[in-house]
């Protein structure tokens, strides 16, 4: 089977995330990244697929320099080569023109070698939107399968259990298929020593835009289909009262609750 | 005036709360223009005709909805082509997400995610979003084709505006393609009876101190009318589902109240919360992370803490 997982390097969402003033976009040069977590789960899913049968695994980021290092986590962990595209004309690309070179990548790495299966996180921990997966199957004229807690492939039939709200449901998808995939899907491995060391020979390609056959002028900030106009940091909220439970902590609760009008 | 259309939210017909907060801000905008799909439209019509549709356009056929999105994305794309409206509302639902993420590449259009208010500006659309685990406020809009909006459930006070509801059958088939993915199997949860956890106007969760045992925050919960959640560690130790999960890699609710219940407040979690109007945190640890949040805090046990604010809350309901 051949698996390309698109990954996505982010801004560590520990840190104090914040904007770039001169262009509204993401600041993503002051503080620390790494590989989305959420995508953590999409590289470990692939992995498993391949030790259970044959194939290999391909990891695809969009990024600056940085990103690198999104790649590199994933090939610790056992991914087989990466491709980087890094060109500084994507910078502020909008979920439409990031799903558009993701699709690219995806068929130029297609070319060579066809995709039997495309997985990716669920969303990432930076914009959270949850677009990009199906944008990029609507784009490649895949079927998506996505919010996965449980995948199997049999044959060339993809089937996942998705836990939604008012059921549970499985649904399947002939390949070649999009699979988006949750937290709870596994557990993702620690790269181990040999994985670490391992890694340092895998190939990864560098491609630009012209690579890929796109026009810079179908993305970055101007291309975009959206515009953020203004942002504003919430002011911190202020802490209120805080008691501590002398037989009457539920009583001073309740009477806190219904001085608030939620009783 | 220029439609606006609004994506049902329904189950067999019972029209979803989301669905009339949408009708609301479409009225805002244009005409609103319901999307109907699937079976029990008699069932649905007064509320949509009670919140503003003006119009709605009908499916039923089964095609659309056991193949998941991709056939409502084509119908939408279709609406979209054949009525130029000023706005596509959906729901910020999974479902509503993907659906709109389809439209927005179909129709070249930009999509904007988790509204949580849209207002009309000049001759187009203002949103505003809650971003970065609720850190910061962003103004956006749309810069090309159709703005296409996904909008999250409590943004908007439903108002009452009756409206005609016409109804009107659509020409519409999936294509082949559409078909791709197939739901082969749905078996329903069983209800709670209590309100859905992104639409609940209080929200109530439990973590790593309940050790397992969520009754005393249930009974809580019960007693406000509450939803229940949990934070990942106790849907991770198999404590609660996973749909219940309010953090980072679970839902994001910005409720009335919402109280914390054993649970410390990592950013994980309070990236779920921390936009909620009040917050009211139970903890036996004082230096939880979660007490810089809140307008409320009990240092204490919560097994001993709950039951007590349960009892004092039943007995002033009376």
């Amino acid at each position: 089977m051949n698996i390309v997982v698109c990954v996505k390097y982010v801004p560590d969402a520990q840190a104090e995330r914040t904007f770039n003033a001169s262009d509204n976009t993401t600041d993503r040069d002051n503080v620390d990244g790494l590989l989305s977590e959420l995508d953590e789960y999409a590289v470990e899913e692939a992995l498993k697929i391949v030790e259970a049968g044959e194939g290999e695994v391909t990891v695809v980021t969009i990024g600056p320099d940085a990103a690198a290092d999104a790649i590199k986590k994933a090939l610790q962990m056992g991914a087989d080569k990466g491709v980087h595209v890094n060109d500084a004309a994507i910078h502020g690309s909008d979920a439409a023109a990031t799903s558009l070179v993701l699709a690219e990548a995806v068929k130029k790495l297609g070319a060579e070698s066809s995709v039997d299966l495309v997985v990716t996180g669920m969303a990432s921990t930076d914009g959270t939107m949850g677009v990009v997966p199906t944008m990029l199957a609507e784009r490649l004229g895949l079927p998506a399968v996505t919010y996965a807690s449980e995948l199997t492939v049999e044959g060339d039939t993809v089937s996942i259990r998705r836990d939604g709200d008012a059921s549970t449901q499985t649904i399947t998808a002939t390949l070649p298929a999009l699979v988006s995939v949750t937290d709870q899907i596994n557990e993702p491995r620690y790269p181990s020593f040999k994985g670490i060391m391992a890694a340092k020979k895998k190939p990864v390609e560098t491609w630009s835009l012209a690579d890929l056959g796109i026009d810079a002028a179908q993305v970055g900030l101007d291309a975009a289909w959206t515009a953020v106009e203004s942002f504003a940091a919430r002011p911190p909220r202020t802490q209120g009262e805080i008691v501590t439970d002398e037989g009457d902590g539920g009583s001073k609760l309740a009477a806190f609750l219904s001085e608030r009008k939620f009783v | 005036m220029a439609e606006v259309l609004v994506l049902v939210d329904h189950v067999d017909g019972t029209v979803r709360k989301t669905t009339s907060e949408l009708l609301t801000i479409a009225r805002r905008l244009g005409e609103p223009s319901a999307v109907f799909v699937g079976a029990g439209f008699d069932a649905a019509k007064e509320t949509l005709a009670k919140y503003g549709a003006a119009k709605v356009y009908r499916v039923e056929s089964d095609d659309v909805t056991s193949h998941l999105v991709v056939p409502q994305a084509e119908l939408l794309a279709q609406l979209v082509a054949s009525t130029s409206p000023a706005a596509v509302l959906v729901p910020a639902s999974t479902e509503g997400k993907e659906i709109a993420a389809r439209v927005a590449i179909k129709t070249e259009s930009g999509l904007i995610t988790d509204a949580v208010d849209v207002q009309a500006a000049g001759d187009g659309v203002a949103t505003t979003q809650s971003v970065f685990a609720g850190s910061y406020t962003v103004q956006a809009k749309v810069t090309k084709g159709t703005p296409i909006i996904a909008v999250k459930p409590n943004s908007a006070t439903p108002e009452e505006a009756p409206a005609a509801a016409a109804d009107e059958v659509v020409d519409f088939t999936p294509s082949e393609a559409a078909k791709g993915a197939r739901i082969t199997e749905s078996k329903p949860k069983q209800a709670t009876g209590r309100p859905e956890l992104t639409e609940a106007a209080i929200v109530v969760s439990g973590g790593r101190g309940t050790g397992g045992d969520f009754s005393k925050v249930e009974d809580f919960a019960d007693s406000l009318g509450a939803a229940v959640g949990a934070s990942r560690a106790a849907v991770d130790a198999g404590w609660y589902p996973h749909t219940s999960q309010v953090g980072q890699t679970g839902k994001q609710v910005s409720p009335q109240l919402y109280v914390a219940c054993g649970i410390s407040g990592a950013i994980q979690h309070r990236a779920g919360m921390q936009t909620s109007k009040t917050i009211v945190a139970v903890n036996k640890d004082n230096e939880a992370p979660i007490f810089e949040l809140v307008d409320f805090g009990v240092v204490g046990d919560l097994f001993a803490v709950l039951p007590q604010a349960t009892d004092a809350i039943k007995t002033a309901k009376g």
